[in-house]
């Protein structure tokens, strides 16, 4: 049975909620988001930079978020509203980094049900209550309060209940401290079904609806209720009390409309676009509201992305004027958010988010419309136009990568790396990409020099210890030593003492703000005011190895001599004690002197034998040998003790690392008191010996391991997290500090020198975008060439070719002419969105793309209005040689399926395989859902049937056909004489090729239905799935049955008559089965580290990847189920949804371990992890090991 | 067998389940009923699911909030008119 772990490997990119207020402490300007299933904490920090400061998995799906504020109070809650049936209550703990449940009250059944409150939630100005709302029928109200103790209380749910009514959006009033009353839009629809005439149709009309909560009485009321625009969709409360008349701005299709109780309409029809086809209505998405102590003002942003500033003139209660001004156009958001300091947060629907700060507040002369000229004509309402144009009023400040949505994803290894890359199709329209994504933590190249040599170390140093910079870069090579100092530039400087003519194994400053200097003939100790000290080898002994801190210095000789120096009170280099060993030193290491201790408690040492040693610095027992650890099998290369950071709950530790000559490298715990060691962890870097290097990362200490690739080492959350940086080969590093760069490194490759900080900590992967023209749908690699061919469709979307206004040009176009644009900026067509034009209407192209030099190689635009749906290489009996098929559809309609026929266009490759030329077009009479080659045919799947052509010169030959599939083909993998077919609602099916007889026929199905999105073959009997729900499942077919087939010569084709079930004769079984909590678009295959074992990585709708590694051993598989066990009762979802029942959301999980909530156990309180680990006869650390050894797999 | 009063109680429990929890099918729904409230349900659930409504608005190439407004407008009607009730 295949047993698998799932593990996220990059948490989803995009953003489904969003709300601003501050959270962590007064004050604190921050965001919470919410990623589908996990919320984040965002804050951007002085140089405008977006910092993730929590993020927590909440095993249920978020629907909405709102700030929740007591009055009086100056940090806030946060009120979730889920799939769990219960309403949570979040207080952010800045102790734990992490948002405590305060309330958890259960109201109603799980699932995203219409009638079970979640959808919407909203709280009172004032913090007196909360409100529910449910797609349908259901709004719950509770009232918040406080106890003596100044706790938050809740109440229990009072309901305001209306059958039959559909709501579309809800918001709290600001109504001062009157009762806190709640709007929303509500559409009855109570009487459409009983009436078959359509009459009640055509006059139903929404309402706006006011619920009051009366506090004397504690119940609901239906306090008023008011026919609106029928294209209401929005609701934006305006402030009121005494800050501004109070009331909502209903947001309608082309309308904002001011309403209140008493109150008149108020009505201005929103600006639009100049080019938008009149029959298109603009519809307002999200909205972000500012108020000032005496002004308050809101944006608005519609469908295109077009915000608008939302203004109202008033005189006490009455509302004399609703102003719509053009301020600004982004790509549409989720949700947007007014940060107080001045800055906007604009969470995409797809894509990458961003951070704007205000360069104005739209009081410049664009298109503005009011209420007071509003002109009514016989054909409505006197339409308002505006040009968009480039930024404005917002400055972009920070980008938040988002791969949202990924279409598809392969793992191939097209640039001769040593793990493959990630090929992802991302993002839509015109702001599609196609992203390499490697593996490891992306480094920000600040600068890069050339170097006269090649050096063998590098060094930086402060000038004085109290400095925050570093002040000097020193370079040692093998004859000299060259002394950068870091000023507004770097240069060569004479004067700080360093002898230029040797080379250096080491340069340190020391506590009296002294330099060392360690050089193979000895030490020169520089003091503050320049004068020298030297200190020299005895004989014709040379210093091997070295180390110091800024006390303590550690020297070992040729021939084994250990020597240890101290700093004494008066800024003399002593010389405390002598060791002679039996043989050269491999290395030594001594960790930086502990704050408000005299000296570092512990060297270790290594040597060629295969042992390290740790020996104490004390001065009663000095040098005297505490521990041995023997490496097995290989020899020491590099040591280093690094000092982890504690949080509240753990302790920090001292972690011993040993990089080993075979490219392991092990890390052990070291005990504070005694220097043992303990809990030993290794991990193969690569094939180089790694070198060990100190660092900082968050201003806590991290490390640096150079192997064949760099690694970065560092605590997170109270766990060491070890994993690869993607930047080139390093020969040497050292930290670096300066102004522009606080935590950066100075590294040596290649003879060059270069300057670098890590872009953001906890990102997997690293990319490289290339842009596209159209929403991405399909990729296939060229297995010859190495390069990328994929397809691009669009609907609503006018070609590139068509496109009149030169704003217009197409993303991928643009960016070759003006190469290195900053990229914060975006292209006019990326800002604006692609020209609209009417549904049913497809703009498609083919793409080659080189992934070497990330370039788009060719492009071939499809035209007669056809859509792209399914690409493949295909190796063709005839021409012999690799084609590239691709299946399209014809004036494709959606809801339902229509399309007036298809084509397979089979392309030929250019002689230098950058160009394609068309060979023929073959018509179907319906979309071609899927294409597969196999043994010189095409495999192509048009609509319900399944067909195998052969290549002919005209065009392709149908020469079998099975028409026996339910509904709609979308995927197609063969091996041997057997293909797989996914159906769009049916699952996988089995289908049996006969060559000889020349039939194709299903034998085997699955007995449960699947939306299936993707497939992937695991062996000849077993597919992986994903279906559009976000479940990932694995089809066995069972052993008998794939004998039999392969044995019975007739190959079960007398079975194939009767069938079972309405389908196949055999049914496949579902071995495995987890539910993502998110569309799964892609999955794919390969190991992500070297020599590593194949992992199944799947890619989803929102942009997160995650990885399902197979469990290969039964005490693993057992070890896993009892922690998930303890796991689920230990560490509960933040939103109250119950883990199981999230993880088997449509069918029961089975035989898939979630690798994420195992990982919350490094962030259970000790006592929780040592009572787990006490049942499960381990120990916390051995559990610990285990989940690093498994993600090791991965990441 | 059921006593007369059992029924009545059974009934009642009905009409009380089916007010609380719309769309509990009867024994006399018709198909135009059932199947709207299938539909209904689908809607709310791909509103109430960001990732599908997301799905469906890259297929039709529209904003995600437009797809959940048209989403949400469909709820009304998503099966066209009733049939016309045949008198029994």
């Amino acid at each position: 049975m295949v047993h698998l772990y799932n593990l996220t490997l990059q948490k989803s990119g995009g953003i489904t909620a969003a709300a601003y207020g501050n959270f962590s402490a007064a004050k604190a300007q921050e965001i919470v988001v919410v990623r589908n299933k996990v919320i984040e904490l965002l804050r951007p920090d002085d140089s405008g930079r977006v910092q993730t400061v929590s993020s927590m998995e909440a095993f249920g799906v978020v629907r909405s978020i709102c700030a929740l504020r007591l009055a009086g109070a100056n940090r806030d809650y946060l009120c979730v509203g889920s799939d769990s049936g219960r309403v949570v209550i979040l207080q952010f703990k800045k102790e734990r980094n992490a948002f405590v449940k305060v309330h958890q009250e259960t109201f109603g059944k799980s699932g995203c049900r219409r009638v079970v409150p979640g959808q919407f939630v909203c709280a009172d100005p004032k913090g007196r209550a909360i409100c529910l709302g449910a797609m349908e029928r259901s709004k719950l109200v509770y009232v918040m309060n406080r106890d003596n103790e100044a706790n938050l209380t809740i109440s229990s749910p009072l309901e305001a209940n209306k059958s039959h009514a559909i709501t579309y959006h809800m918001c709290a009033l600001d109504c001062g401290l009157d009762n806190p009353v709640f709007a929303a839009i509500e559409l009855d629809y109570g009487e459409v079904d009983d009436d078959p005439t359509g009459e009640v149709v055509a006059e139903t009309q929404k309402h706006l609806t006011y619920y009051e909560l009366d506090l004397g009485l504690n119940h609901v009321v239906r306090k008023w209720s008011e026919p609106i625009d029928n294209g209401a969709n929005h609701l934006i409360p305006v402030p009121g009390g005494s800050d501004g008349p109070g009331g909502v701005l209903v947001c309608c299709e082309n309308f904002i409309i001011y309403r209140h109780q008493d109150h008149e309409e108020v009505r201005a029809v929103i600006p639009r676009r100049t080019s938008l086809p009149g029959d298109r209505g603009v519809l307002i998405v999200s909205s972000a509201g500012h108020k000032s102590k005496k002004s308050f003002f809101f944006l608005a942003q519609s469908e295109y992305g077009d915000i608008y500033k939302l203004s109202i003139e008033y005189s006490g209660d009455k509302v004399s004027e609703v102003k719509v001004k053009y301020f600004d156009t982004i790509p549409p958001c989720v949700s947007m958010c007014v940060l107080k300091t001045g800055f906007l947060f604009a969470a995409s629907e797809f894509g990458n988010h961003a951070l704007y700060q205000f360069a104005g507040i739209g009081d410049d002369d664009a298109v503005e419309s009011s209420s007071a000229s509003l002109m009514e004509t016989e054909q409505g309402y006197e339409p308002v136009f505006f040009d968009p144009r480039r930024l404005t009023n917002l400055y972009p400040i920070d980008k938040i990568d988002s791969l949202c949505p990924i279409l598809d994803m392969q793992a191939h290894n097209l640039t001769e790396e040593d793990t493959p890359q990630l090929y992802t199709l991302c993002g839509t329209g015109a702001r599609s990409s196609l992203r390499i994504l490697r593996q490891g933590i992306g480094m920000n190249e600040l600068a890069m020099s050339s170097l006269p040599g090649q050096p063998n170390a590098i060094f930086t140093v402060k000038k004085k210890s109290s400095d925050q910079y570093d002040g000097y870069i020193v370079v040692s090579f093998l004859n000299a030593t060259l002394v950068l100092a870091i000023g507004d530039t770097v240069t060569e400087v004479s004067d700080s003492g360093i002898l230029g003519t040797t080379m250096t194994l080491q340069v340190c400053l020391m506590n009296d703000d002294s330099l060392l200097q360690v050089h193979a003939g000895g030490l020169r100790h520089i003091k503050a005011d320049k004068r020298i000290n030297e200190w020299r080898t005895p004989g014709r002994k040379q210093i091997s190895k070295c180390t110091c801190n800024s006390k303590q210095v550690v020297i070992a000789l040729t021939g084994g001599e250990v020597i240890y120096f101290e700093l004494d009170s008066a800024g003399q280099l002593i010389e405390v004690e002598k060791l002679e060993t039996n043989g050269d030193i491999a290395c030594v290491d001594i960790a930086p002197v502990p704050e408000g201790a005299l000296r570092s408690r512990f060297l270790a040492m290594g040597s060629y034998d295969g042992t390290v040693r740790v020996m104490s610095l004390n001065s009663d027992d000095c040098l005297q040998t505490l521990a041995v650890q023997a490496l097995k099998g290989s020899t020491p290369s590099s040591l280093l003790i690094l000092q982890t950071a504690g949080t509240e709950s753990l302790q920090g530790s001292l972690l011993l690392n040993v990089g080993m000559a075979n490219g392991v490298l092990m890390r052990a715990t070291l005990d504070q008191v005694s220097g043992q060691l303990s809990d030993m962890r290794v991990r193969f870097l690569g094939t180089r010996a790694p070198k060990l290097v100190r660092t900082s990362v968050r201003g806590e200490s991290a490390l640096v391991a150079l192997s064949s690739r760099p690694w970065l080492g560092y605590s997170e959350k109270g766990t060491f997290v070890l994993s690869p940086i993607s930047y080139v080969a390093l020969e040497e590093v050292c930290s670096f500090s300066s102004e522009a760069c606080p935590e950066g490194v100075v590294a040596i490759s290649n003879q060059t020198l270069r300057i670098a900080s890590v872009e953001r900590l906890g990102e997997n992967f690293h990319q490289t975008t290339i842009k596209l023209r159209y929403t991405p749908r399909a990729m296939s690699a060229n297995p010859d060439t190495k390069m990328v061919a994929l397809i691009e469709s669009d609907q609503c979307s006018v070609p590139v070719g068509e496109r009149e206004s030169p704003e217009a040009t197409s993303a991928d176009e643009a960016s070759e002419a003006n190469g290195d644009e900053d990229e914060l900026n975006m292209l006019p067509v990326e800002q604006y969105g692609a020209p609209k034009s009417s549904p049913g209407t497809w703009a498609a192209c083919v793409r080659i793309i080189d992934p070497k030099d990330a370039k788009s190689q060719y492009v071939l635009e499809l035209g007669k209005n056809e859509s792209a749906i399914s690409i493949c290489h295909v190796y063709l009996t005839g021409p012999n040689e690799l084609l590239l098929a691709v299946g399209t559809a014809q004036n494709l309609t959606f809801a339902p399926r229509n399309c007036d026929g298809g084509f397979i266009h089979l392309y030929r490759y250019g002689t230098d395989s950058k160009t394609l030329s068309l060979v023929h077009s073959t018509p179907t009479e319906g979309p071609v859902g899927a294409l597969c080659g196999y043994r010189g045919h095409l495999l192509a799947g048009v609509n319900n049937s399944l067909r195998l052509y052969d290549f002919g010169k005209k065009k392709l030959l149908r020469k079998l056909e099975n028409r026996n599939f339910p509904n709609f083909i979308t995927t197609i993998h063969a091996a041997s004489d057997r293909i797989y077919v996914g159906d769009v609602q049916e699952s996988i099916h089995f289908v049996k090729y006969k060559a000889d007889e020349g039939s194709m026929y299903i034998f085997a199905d699955d007995t449960k239905p699947a939306y299936m999105t993707a497939a992937l073959p695991l062996d000849f009997d077993t597919l992986a799935g994903a279906d559009k729900f976000g479940n990932i499942f694995v089809n066995r077919l069972p052993k008998d049955i794939s004998e039999d087939m392969d044995e019975d010569p007739t190959g079960g084709k007398n079975i194939y008559s009767q069938g079972v079930l309405n389908g196949a004769p055999n049914k496949s079984e579902t071995c495995a089965r987890t539910f993502i909590g998110e569309t799964v678009c892609a999955l794919t295959k390969g190991a992500l580290q070297p020599g590593g074992i194949d992992i199944i990585m799947y890619g989803t709708f929102l942009g997160g990847i995650g990885a399902l590694v197979p469990f290969q051993t039964r005490s693993e598989i057992d070890f896993f189920i009892t922690l998930e066990m303890h796991m689920r009762q230990e560490a509960s979802s933040i939103v109250g949804r119950d883990h199981m029942a999230f993880r088997s959301y449509y069918a029961p999980v089975k035989n898939v371990i979630d690798g994420d909530l195992c990982e919350q156990f490094g962030a259970l309180a000790p006592e929780v992890q040592r009572r787990i680990a006490e049942d499960m006869d381990r120990t916390p650390g051995e559990i610990l090991k285990r989940l690093e050894q498994i993600r090791a797999i991965a990441v | 067998m059921a006593s007369a009063a059992d029924r009545l109680n059974i009934s009642s429990q009905l009409e009380h389940l089916q007010s609380r929890h719309v769309g509990t099918g009867h024994a006399d729904a018709t198909r135009h009923e059932w199947a709207v409230n299938i539909h209904r349900d689908s809607y709310a659930s791909y509103v109430g699911h960001h990732a599908m409504a997301s799905y469906f608005a890259v297929a039709n190439g529209e904003s995600v909030g437009r797809t959940k407004y048209e989403f949400t407008q469909k709820m009304l009607l998503p099966c066209g008119l009733p049939p016309e009730l045949e008198e029994e």
